[in-house]
């Protein structure tokens, strides 16, 4: 039995993770996904809206700089500042970033190198809708790819979202200490992903997607699906219709049994 | 009366924002012998032509470019010039 949350994938031109994510959702928690393409106004009615990873538009300008014109981001503006579940990964997260949907912004990595590998993550806040399948100071395994995922802000900002818990995720090392030699791209106070102050925006830069099915070797990454389930199912999102209590039920039970290995 | 302006934005890393571009330039010269580079910062030029009824209509409609998608205010600093001639 599913939920019936159905979550969309907005696919600009360069976007590459995109197939990873659709699998997350209906491999990994047999739910339903669909494309959007960044031409299209119309979201679909899905009750998640994912900005998958890639290189969209090229990197040209500044990561996410063109992607965040295209005619789609019109309603998916509207839809993550109406409340609606919105989950940017990687070129994701810097489009999230220049639409001023999260604050700061994604630059060069320190040294200067594209990274792709395993980081620890730690979870800084299991009380939003994308981390509840999960415990706070869970340490997961999780991929990165990116050459411009260096977190910066002022300092105000940086000190705010400190302090109304909204850093969700940080690169730690096998201890789960932040250290700077966990950090793979200088990111300020190691911050891997942050969620806006409604708490229904979230922006990471490692990819979930790819450590969410056992066939991938390793599963940390669903929790942040199958968190999403549990939050449709009980009623968070945009759709109209609640979903029946034992769709609540399911997605309880679902989360009870996320597969959070560290 | 209308014309074409070319229009050259200058794009720089903000002040206090980290470069590393520009650091791996300042050591790659001090490698080759260039002492007392203190410091390099590396940004980049967009030329445009624009067309406008005069040289403050063509900076003022580019800062707006500027601010909407050529810079990002949180990371980078711009100068608009419009070049004579």
């Amino acid at each position: 039995m599913t939920v019936g949350m159905k979550v969309g994938i907005v696919r600009f031109p360069g976007s590459n993770c995109d197939a990873d994510v659709y699998r997350a959702v209906t491999e990994g928690l047999g739910e339903s996904a669909t494309y959007l393409w960044h031409k299209s106004t119309d979201l679909e009615g899905v009750d998640v809206v994912v900005l998958p990873g890639g290189f969209s538009y090229g990197d040209y300008l500044r990561a996410g700089a063109i992607a965040r014109f295209s005619p789609i981001m019109g309603e998916v503006i509207d839809f993550a500042r109406s409340g609606g579940l919105t989950l940017g990964i990687c070129n994701g997260f810097q489009v999230l970033c220049e639409a001023h949907l999260l604050p700061g912004a994604l630059v060069r990595n320190r040294n200067l190198r594209f990274r792709c590998h395993d980081v620890g993550l730690r979870v800084e806040n299991a009380g939003t809708p994308f981390t509840s399948a999960y415990a706070e100071g869970d340490l997961l395994h999780i991929p990165i790819a990116h050459g411009e995922g260096q977190f910066v802000g002022e300092a105000s900002t940086l000190d705010e979202l400190e302090a109304e818990d909204r850093v969700v995720f940080r690169y730690v090392d096998r201890r789960g200490r932040a250290t700077d030699a966990a950090n793979p791209n200088g990111s300020a106070r190691n911050i891997a992903g942050i969620v806006n102050a409604e708490g229904n925006i979230l922006g990471l830069m490692p990819h979930p997607e790819r450590h969410s099915l056992s066939v991938l070797g390793n599963t940390d990454g669903l929790g942040v699906f199958q968190s999403l389930l549990a939050a449709v199912a009980g009623g968070r999102g945009r759709r109209s219709d609640p979903a029946p209590p034992e769709a609540a039920e399911f997605a309880a039970g679902a989360v009870a049994g996320a597969g959070v290995s560290s | 009366m209308s014309r074409v302006w070319s229009v050259d934005v200058r794009v720089t890393p903000r002040e206090g924002i980290l470069d590393p571009a520009g650091e791996t330039i300042r050591r790659a010269l001090g490698n080759l012998g260039y002492e007392g580079v203190h410091s390099v910062r590396a940004g980049r030029l967009i030329r445009l032509e624009v067309e406008a009824d005069g040289a403050e209509a063509a900076r003022a409609s580019t800062e707006k470019m500027c601010e909407q998608l050529i810079a990002n205010p949180i990371i980078e600093d711009y100068v608009v010039r419009v070049r004579e001639g």
